[in-house]
């Protein structure tokens, strides 16, 4: 398994280590589910048979947190993006809908 | 010419006289019925123990298993045969030394030959502050009267003068032995239970994939297969690898990431290595089975998987490890690897509980220790579905535990699967 780093290029994946899945956002601690919310960012996961969007840092690299887009059916990696680009789409959509 | 229902030495004998033409299949090819009073989902090892003894001690005779694949296609046979009960936290002990005491009597109970093989499980320590650990587990173990014996390096050596003791930075001081851990022959636990659960009238069904769950007023009523609808008044999961799929189609969000765990055959070699060793200074474990192959594993890969094969730095980490403690291995051939998907639950513990969902039970989160576990899993299933409540010894592996704060962490790592 092959990770094409946007900043190094294809490296072996023994040079990223693995956080998890990188849908998870961390709640709200003043929402009044907050304690629910807390409980489901903590344990419960979605583990997705198919593309997952997945938090990888190159350790052995340019120590960049990537979000990587695999298929954990077959381990095919789809799309890599810099986790800061991918919040700041994020923290954008999210001021849009507001 | 009557089948011959028994195996003994008589029939085995006897077969030999004419020609091995007695023989009948271990189990029947079942077509389900079109209700059970207990569906078991999983025809792996804890599948089918859950099934034999819920036969057997619990009197449930209207059983089904429903396999997608065939028996011994999944993780039940692809396992590296270790079985130990060497835990040091109270929720575990009491349920893998049950799972050990099993395994002593298993052969006798199902008349089948499982080469249960006490040969003992020797975890190596390389400091001062390892030996620690490892003498604190030992007491652990002996207060609950499970054996467990602290060697120091002069003991090991005796044992296994070839180890690499010198290793300039993990020098081998000692070892911590559980002379009754050993090795059981696993294909033939599946095919041990299958049969033994057969004979009790246990359906089999093989090669019947579960498509969903028939749930009406929060109460399940059967499960959805490629082979139609079997109507169950419980049913019970026991499908390791890919639990949050198959409980998902129930409406469940469970605590666990599916990880691939490679493992390893050699060539067959002459008789090399009569135990169990494990290196504590990586993670490394080899047994040699009785065809002469070592047969050895490590760690996880640490990615989300359920593909059943891993990535080549993990192959080397493992053979790195092999080769770190015993070096005389180097010109040894790798025959084979394969991967399994193993449950990771959030402490590296299991889950042997009810759900939210009248009549649905739920056991998973083996993470990689769920082969050794296979007989008392299966027990404490089978007590859970038949009396509907916890067997006294897995009582601490409820599903809620996340929620109430009573992780059992044995490796104190958190809610991070790929490092437990």
């Amino acid at each position: 398994m092959r990770i094409n780093c946007p900043h190094c290029g294809q490296r072996s994946n023994d040079e990223f280590s693995y956080l998890g899945d990188a849908s998870i956002v961390r709640p709200d601690p003043a929402a009044p589910n907050a304690n629910e919310a807390f409980y489901a960012f903590g344990y419960e996961r979605a583990n997705i048979a198919g593309p997952m969007q997945e938090l990888w840092y190159h350790a052995a690299g340019c120590h960049a947190w990537l979000v990587v887009t695999r298929d954990t059916r077959n381990h095919e990696i789809l799309d890599v993006k810099s986790a800061q680009e991918v919040a700041l789409e994020r923290q954008k959509a999210a001021g849009t809908a507001q | 010419m009557p089948r011959l229902d028994r195996y003994s030495i008589f029939s085995v004998f006897l077969e030999g006289l004419r020609g091995q033409t007695g023989w009948g299949p271990a189990w029947r090819q079942a077509t389900p019925k079109p209700n059970y009073d207990v569906v078991i989902v999983g025809g792996g090892g804890h599948g089918l123990a859950t099934a034999y003894y819920l036969a057997k001690r619990y009197g449930v005779r209207n059983i089904a298993v429903v396999e997608k694949g065939w028996i011994g296609s999944g993780n039940v046979g692809r396992n590296t045969t270790i079985v130990r009960s060497n835990y040091l936290l109270p929720g575990n002990i009491p349920f893998y030394e049950t799972s050990m005491k099993l395994w002593e009597g298993l052969e006798q109970d199902l008349n089948y030959n499982a080469m249960v093989s006490q040969r003992g499980v020797l975890n190596l320590y390389h400091s001062d502050a390892q030996r620690d650990a490892y003498a604190r587990r030992g007491n652990a173990m002996r207060l609950h009267g499970i054996d467990a014996e602290l060697l120091d390096r002069d003991a090991v050596r005796s044992m296994y003068p070839w180890l690499n003791y010198d290793n300039a930075r993990f020098p081998i001081q000692g070892g911590l032995l559980q002379r009754r851990g050993g090795t059981v022959r696993h294909d033939a636990v599946a095919w041990g239970y299958a049969r033994g659960a057969d004979r009790l009238g246990v359906d089999i069904i093989e090669n019947t994939e579960v498509t969903g769950f028939r749930i009406s007023n929060g109460k399940i009523s059967g499960i959805e297969t490629t082979c139609g609808f079997i109507g169950a008044n419980k049913v019970g999961l026991a499908v390791a690898g890919n639990s949050s799929r198959v409980a998902g189609m129930a409406g469940l969000s469970l605590p666990i990431e599916s990880h691939v765990l490679q493992a390893f055959v050699s060539e067959g070699i002459k008789p090399f290595i009569d135990g169990v060793v494990t290196f504590g200074a990586g993670h490394f474990y080899v047994s040699q089975s009785d065809k002469g192959g070592l047969v050895f594993g490590g760690d996880i890969d640490g990615y989300n998987s359920y593909a059943q094969r891993g990535n080549l730095p993990v192959v080397e980490d493992v053979l790195e490890g092999g080769m770190a403690l015993m070096p005389r291995i180097g010109r040894v051939r790798l025959l084979r690897s394969w991967g399994g998907i193993m449950d990771m639950s959030m402490d590296g513990s299991p889950i042997i509980d009810r759900t939210p969902v009248d009549g649905l039970f739920f056991n998973g989160g083996w993470c990689y220790g769920g082969f050794k576990a296979t007989p008392a899993s299966g027990l404490c299933f089978a007590h859970l579905i038949a009396r509907n409540e916890s067997h006294e010894v897995a009582r601490a592996y409820r599903l809620d535990r996340f929620r109430t704060g009573h992780m059992i962490d044995e490796k104190g790592m958190g809610n991070q699967p790929n490092l437990h």
